[in-house]
């Protein structure tokens, strides 16, 4: 058991330190991720979903950046502003499809394009 | 009557036959017979204001000279010439008085005689209106005092002339006519004028008597006496052109194209006296040598015409060169110096003359009628050789004609022989004093062929058998209204209204009336005095009178020899000297001349212009066209090309920059997004790497 708890910290002690350049990856891969879902996504739930992963990913920015960084609290609370917005503008964003739907009887991105014209 | 209201009648005698010229052209047709009553009526009041005119001119004012003056153009000072004013006025001395009656007398019966003889015509009332024209214009020559308002109505008068020469212009041979008549005039109009300017450039007025006492001041055109004597030749050359003087008188005879009537007022007694009356007018200021040359061209005419007389078988031809020869008569009288008899044969000639065409008017007006009558278009009816044996059937015309056919001739008892009698004796006194015989040999030769021709067509026509019996069967009297003035007019020929005395008017009250003016210019170029040219004619009054009764007699001999009794035979005299006679026929060749030389020198000049307008004008003209064109052309095509192609490539341009950008619009939020992630990116990098 010891050594297997050994084995674990010596794991763990193995794994590199986790730092800034870390958070500020996975950040990128998720903001890479929820692009990438709004750009080919045609349904515009999915679209939605995508922009959540941006948001969150700008998230974790603000957090690692209060950990590491010069931000301290301010990032968290920057954080938790940012989850509001998301909460409200999900509410937002949902009521125009739900409105979308009701008019296009489609939630498919590409043909609702009445703006080009 | 005081002198005011005797020149205010005198500008009314004047304007009352304008007033009827106004009246006619414009209302003429819808007056009751088209106004013929109206311009007759005008004018007979003219003529009765006339004679009361004359009458108080030679009792109450007769060695006055009435003037009327106003101030028509105040140029005030002229640069170089200094205060100059122009005065136009009128002047009434017994020349004027006379001439008044002498054109309102003769102006009157042609309108009396025109009722009868223009009845029916298509112009019937403008024909009238022209007349009464015609004779305002007359009698504005006649009372001017300056030579400007005299060459106002000098053209007037000719474009009276024109209008009633040419009154048939449908004739081809009458518009013709009316146009030689004007251009002829006009050739001698410019000398007058010149004469006119040369005078004014001199004096700086117009008035005659003003020119007068300049040079009796001894002022000289230019200051010599030769220039003088050329203002008198060119005053003389409008002369030479109105009264159908030698060289010009190849319109008169045209002139006959005109209606009888016209031709026997105007072409006859007023307006071809007309020059006579100038040279009456300015007799003071003309030099001898002026005076000479006036007297040959006088002489040559009245030769030339009384030849060409003879060989003319148109009865209105043979009184046209009858008229022509009498104007050189009076021409060559005053000329000679003879200046009471010149203007005395000018008033005795007016009535006999106007009588002779108003006889053959009547003629002529029957034989038309006779040849209508047979329905016959081509006998001529002026034609000589077509009439004969008319005196039973008109016997008024026959007669009254016979008279004027004795005056003409100068015989004894007439009006005629008195003033052609003073004038043969001016010749023959002329000749004593200068020693030019040729003036009276041609006087007293002319003489003899007035009479021979005269008789000649008196004969032709009146006397003798006529040949279509049944042609004279149709010929009658001409109306009342013809026939009457042919009676006055006779009456008129008759010695006793001119002088008492049947051999010699020299007692007459026209003569005395009439004396020959004072000459104002230097006594060296002068004439004779009038006192030395008397005691001449004195002493060649006796001659003259017996010389020309035996010219006079001889010629109506020969007529009767000849066209009565066929003692002579004149075909045969025509043709032994034929070339001759087709010379006289031919009247000289005047026409063939002046056609050959001046009219076809004037129309190739005139086709040399036309080439130069055609070639030279018209190519500068062209050529500019076309420079024009083919500048416009290249302006045109840079245009289009380079100016439109600049526009149109920015056009292009932008529309091709559209068709480019659309294709980014596409209206997929999600396009928008990878722009905006890339653009970012971009941004990034770009910035980043500064």
């Amino acid at each position: 058991m010891e050594s297997a708890i050994q084995n674990i910290s010596e794991f763990v002690a193995w794994l590199p330190k986790v730092q800034l350049a870390h958070f500020l990856l996975v950040s990128a891969l998720l903001f890479s991720l929820g692009i990438y879902g709004i750009v080919t996504r045609k349904n515009a739930i999915l679209v939605l979903m995508g922009v959540e992963l941006v948001l969150n990913a700008a998230n974790i920015n603000l957090i690692a950046f209060s950990r590491y960084g010069g931000l301290n609290l301010d990032g968290q609370v920057a954080a938790i502003f940012v989850i509001i917005l998301a909460a409200s503008e999900a509410a937002v964003a949902l009521a125009i499809v739900l409105n979308i739907y009701h008019r296009f009887q489609t939630v498919n991105v590409d043909e609702v394009s009445n703006l080009k014209e | 009557m005081s002198q005011e209201l005797l020149l205010d009648l005198s500008i009314l005698v004047a304007i009352l036959p304008l007033i009827g010229f106004m009246l006619l052209i414009f209302f003429g047709k819808k007056l009751p017979r088209q106004g013929d009553w109206l311009e007759t009526l005008l004018i007979s009041s003219a003529l009765v204001l006339s004679l009361i005119i004359l009458f108080q001119k030679l009792t109450t004012y007769n060695d006055q000279t009435l003037t009327l003056n106003f101030t028509w153009i105040d140029f005030h000072n002229v640069p170089g010439i200094g205060p100059l004013k122009i005065v136009l006025g009128i002047a009434i001395d017994n020349l004027a008085a006379v001439m008044l009656v002498v054109v309102t007398l003769v102006s009157a019966l042609v309108h009396v005689f025109s009722i009868g003889y223009m009845h029916g015509d298509i112009r019937y009332s403008r024909y009238f209106g022209f007349l009464g024209f015609f004779s305002f214009s007359m009698l504005t020559i006649i009372l001017a005092d300056n030579l400007l308002l005299l060459y106002v109505g000098w053209e007037l008068v000719g474009l009276s002339s024109y209008l009633l020469i040419g009154h048939w212009y449908e004739k081809k041979s009458a518009s013709d006519a009316a146009m030689k008549a004007f251009i002829v005039n006009r050739i001698g109009d410019v000398g007058f004028f010149v004469g006119i300017m040369i005078l004014f450039s001199t004096f700086h007025t117009f008035g005659l008597q003003s020119i007068f006492e300049g040079i009796k001041d001894g002022v000289l055109p230019y200051g010599s006496e030769g220039w003088l004597t050329a203002a008198g030749v060119l005053i003389f050359c409008g002369a030479i052109g109105k009264s159908a003087q030698f060289p010009l008188h190849v319109w008169l005879p045209d002139a006959m194209e005109g209606p009888t009537p016209v031709s026997a007022l105007i072409h006859a007694a007023t307006m071809v006296a007309a020059g006579v009356y100038l040279v009456a007018r300015t007799f003071p200021l003309m030099t001898a040598d002026a005076l000479t040359i006036i007297a040959y061209i006088g002489a040559i005419t009245a030769f030339i015409s009384a030849t060409t007389a003879i060989a003319q078988n148109d009865i209105k031809k043979v009184l046209a060169y009858s008229t022509i020869s009498q104007l050189g008569y009076m021409v060559m009288g005053l000329g000679v110096g003879a200046y009471t008899a010149g203007f005395f044969h000018l008033v005795t000639h007016a009535a006999f003359k106007a009588g002779l065409f108003l006889g053959s008017g009547s003629v002529i007006h029957a034989m038309h009628h006779a040849l209508h009558h047979q329905d016959d278009h081509h006998t001529d009816p002026q034609d000589i050789r077509n009439m004969g044996g008319l005196r039973d059937r008109m016997p008024i015309t026959f007669w009254t004609f016979i008279i004027f056919t004795l005056a003409i001739s100068g015989v004894p008892f007439t009006s005629g022989f008195l003033s052609k009698d003073e004038i043969l004796a001016g010749a023959l006194a002329f000749n004593d004093l200068t020693g030019h015989a040729v003036i009276p040999i041609i006087g007293f030769l002319a003489a003899g062929l007035t009479a021979f021709y005269m008789f000649r067509i008196a004969i032709l026509t009146f006397l003798g058998e006529h040949k279509d019996p049944i042609r004279l069967e149709h010929i009658q009297e001409s109306p009342k209204v013809m026939t009457l003035p042919l009676v006055i007019l006779a009456g008129l020929s008759i010695f006793l209204f001119y002088s008492f005395n049947p051999f010699g008017a020299a007692d007459g009250w026209l003569v005395n009336a009439l004396p020959r003016p004072e000459s104002v210019v230097p006594s060296s170029v002068a004439a004779a005095s009038p006192e030395i040219f008397e005691e001449a004619v004195h002493h060649a009054h006796t001659p003259a009178i017996m010389l020309s009764l035996l010219f006079a007699g001889t010629g109506i001999l020969v007529a009767f020899a000849t066209y009565q009794w066929k003692k002579i035979s004149a075909d045969a005299i025509a043709a032994k000297f034929r070339p001759l006679h087709t010379f006289l026929l031919k009247k000289w060749y005047f026409d063939e001349a002046y056609n050959g030389i001046i009219v076809a020198g004037t129309l190739a000049y005139t086709r040399a212009l036309r080439w130069f307008d055609d070639t030279i004008i018209d190519g500068i003209v062209n050529g500019s066209g076309t420079i024009t064109r083919v500048s416009s052309f290249v302006s045109g095509k840079f245009d289009s090309i380079v100016i439109d192609g600049f526009v149109n490539l920015t056009a292009y341009l932008s529309g091709f920059g559209g068709l480019v950008l659309r294709k980014f619009q596409t209206g997929k939020v999600q396009t928008y997004i990878v722009f905006v992630v890339f653009g970012v990116m971009v941004f990034y990098f770009v910035f980043r790497l500064r």
